[in-house]
């Protein structure tokens, strides 16, 4: 297990290089001059040249990118630009928001999509299959862009059950929480019909159901089991999409997470703000990546041994 | 399924070749005095916050997203398949960079990076295919790297080289077509995926900028008139909706189709 351990985590520092890289580049990317694209075409050149300096700019590229890495690793991503706040400060303050709204969205996922596939994948082939199946392309498809939009519609204008954007009491996480969670739960249902599908054809559930077992113990206590690792490992890999779609969902509930603050740096061109948060996210993506893989590893020894 | 998606799809392709012309309203007419009346007669989906006929509006849209669609799957299937084979066919140091790219670009989620480049590169149109199209090829690369190592072990691949046939003859004649059922399957969803990507990048406020018709940004544009006029929301949302699953229908009905082992299950 320790091999495997290190192994795993000696394959993800390279990509975090890359990441923190890319993130870095970013800046780099801006057509032109980035200290004046930041201030605006009316910026004086002596503003532009303050900036450029402030920002490290005016240094040649290799020292740039040292300091930059040097700074992440230090959970030193600079100052906004605006507000004149350390960015990690900006960051940190949004960040139980945004957790707040995952966690909701991802318990809101699995609450709706697991006995959705079960119910799929018991009485395949039959209107509740295609039903299911058809529910789930509906969830992968709809955006969540105009779900939220439509849920606020619906339960905040027209039944005025639940407030319209912003947070504070739980009624406020309803709405964003279903609007992000939808998509998650239809791909979590359509994985939890596959897998259940491959178990219930495992020759232990012939045996289990020969030794008397009942159809949905059968069903609950072994197929279901067995195939939730592979439904788990989703879970997992699908939370960086749940951050991205936060970036959305918040934007629309006007929910002050990190993915809100995101959108409204890239408005103001707070390109530092910008960069910690785009870094914030993939790294968090990364890091749910490799410990959904090192518990896939504990709980499954093969693929420890490949 | 599938029938069901080749149809959306089929629908949505003539609305958005001959729509325009059929459509008796200019999409860019405003009639400021009605702004925000609802659907009638005379303007199925009402007219948006500066008097315009969405349907009109909805039927350009169209051409925009599956432009987009057409152009970023285009672009990201011929670059990912070519940086694939060229990863297996020269392998060592090659395949190790192309490889650990692939492995960098996908520990990205991809809307996020998408944003992230238009953000720096500035909103419009050409630049949301520019940044869809660099995040989509990691998927073609991966899946075509897969297919071509796997391929290589197969016998008649191996008689070709038997017989005397170079590498890029075997990847292009041989190789290359084992992977062409799961890179249309691929190619079909990505369709869904970049068009509804572009909507949210230009929802945002990133992609298409007004006043051009596209279906992320007239959303954009009701989101202050939810309250009032909720048909600025619903419609341009309705037609999103059924193209990415139109796409998605046939996109799993093709994988489906064209996998055996889920053919005989049925």
């Amino acid at each position: 297990m320790l091999r495997f351990l290190a192994r795993r985590l000696a394959l993800t520092i390279p990509v975090l290089l890359g990441v923190a890289s890319l993130v870095f580049s970013l800046i780099h990317l801006i057509p032109g001059d980035p200290a004046q694209a930041m201030l605006g075409e009316s910026a004086s050149p002596q503003d532009v040249a303050e900036l450029r300096a402030r920002l490290g700019l005016d240094r040649p590229l290799v020292e740039q990118y040292g300091r930059f890495l040097e700074g992440a690793l230090h959970g030193d991503l600079g100052r906004s630009l605006r507000t004149n706040q350390p960015v990690a400060t900006a960051i940190l303050e949004r960040l139980p928001a945004t957790i707040e709204l995952a966690a909701a969205a991802m318990i809101v996922a699995v609450a709706f999509a697991i006995p959705l596939g079960i119910a799929a994948a018991v009485w395949r082939g039959t209107a509740v299959d295609h039903t299911a199946s058809t529910v789930s392309l509906l969830g992968i498809s709809i955006p969540n862009f105009w779900l939220g939009p439509l849920l606020a519609i619906v339960f905040s204008i027209e039944l005025g059950w639940l407030p319209v954007s912003g947070r504070g009491t739980w009624a406020h996480l309803v709405l964003p929480a279903i609007s992000l969670g939808a998509a998650l739960a239809a791909i979590l249902a359509r994985m939890t019909r596959a897998t259940l599908l491959e178990e219930l054809r495992e020759h232990y559930v012939t045996a289990a159901r020969a030794r008397g077992a009942s159809r949905a113990r059968a069903v609950v206590r072994h197929a279901f089991r067995n195939s939730l690792i592979p439904v788990i490992t989703l879970i997992g890999l699908q939370f960086g999409a749940v951050l991205t779609g936060a970036v959305i969902t918040e934007t629309i509930f006007a929910w002050p997470g990190i993915g809100r603050l995101l959108i409204q740096s890239i408005g103001f061109r707070d390109y530092p703000l910008v960069q910690g948060c785009i870094l914030l996210i993939a790294v968090t993506y990364v890091g749910m990546n490799l410990l959904t893989d090192l518990l896939y590893g504990l709980v499954d020894p093969r693929i420890r041994y490949e | 399924m599938s029938k069901v998606g080749a149809a959306t799809v089929l629908v949505a392709i003539v609305a958005a070749l001959i729509g325009p012309a059929l459509a008796r309203s200019d999409p860019a007419a405003q009639d400021l005095a009605r702004r925000l009346d609802g659907p009638s007669a005379t303007h199925w989906f009402g007219l948006d916050e500066l008097g315009r006929d969405i349907f009109a509006r909805v039927l350009v849209g169209a051409r925009i997203s599956l432009l987009v669609g057409i152009v970023v799957v285009s672009i990201s299937s011929a670059v990912g398949t070519l940086l694939g084979s060229i990863a297996v066919y020269f392998g060592g140091l090659i395949d190790e960079a192309i490889s650990r790219t692939i492995d960098i670009l996908l520990a990205f989620p991809g809307l996020l990076l998408a944003i992230a480049l238009v953000a720096v590169l500035g909103p419009s149109l050409a630049n949301v295919v520019v940044a869809l199209s660099l995040i989509g090829w990691v998927g073609y690369a991966r899946l075509v790297r897969g297919q071509v190592l796997r391929a290589r072990e197969f016998e008649f691949v191996q008689a070709a080289r038997a017989l005397g046939a170079g590498t890029p003859r075997i990847l292009v004649r041989h190789v290359i077509p084992t992977a062409l059922p799961a890179l249309t399957v691929q190619a079909t969803l990505g369709m869904g995926g970049a068009i509804l990507a572009e909507a949210a990048l230009s929802f945002l406020g990133l992609g298409v900028q007004p006043p051009t018709p596209s279906w992320g940004t007239m959303l954009n544009g009701g989101r202050t008139h939810l309250l009032d006029a909720p048909h600025l929301t619903i419609f341009p949302g309705l037609a999103i909706a059924f193209l990415v699953l139109g796409f998605n229908f046939l996109g799993d009905g093709l994988r489906d189709a064209l996998d055996p082992v889920t053919r005989r299950a049925g």
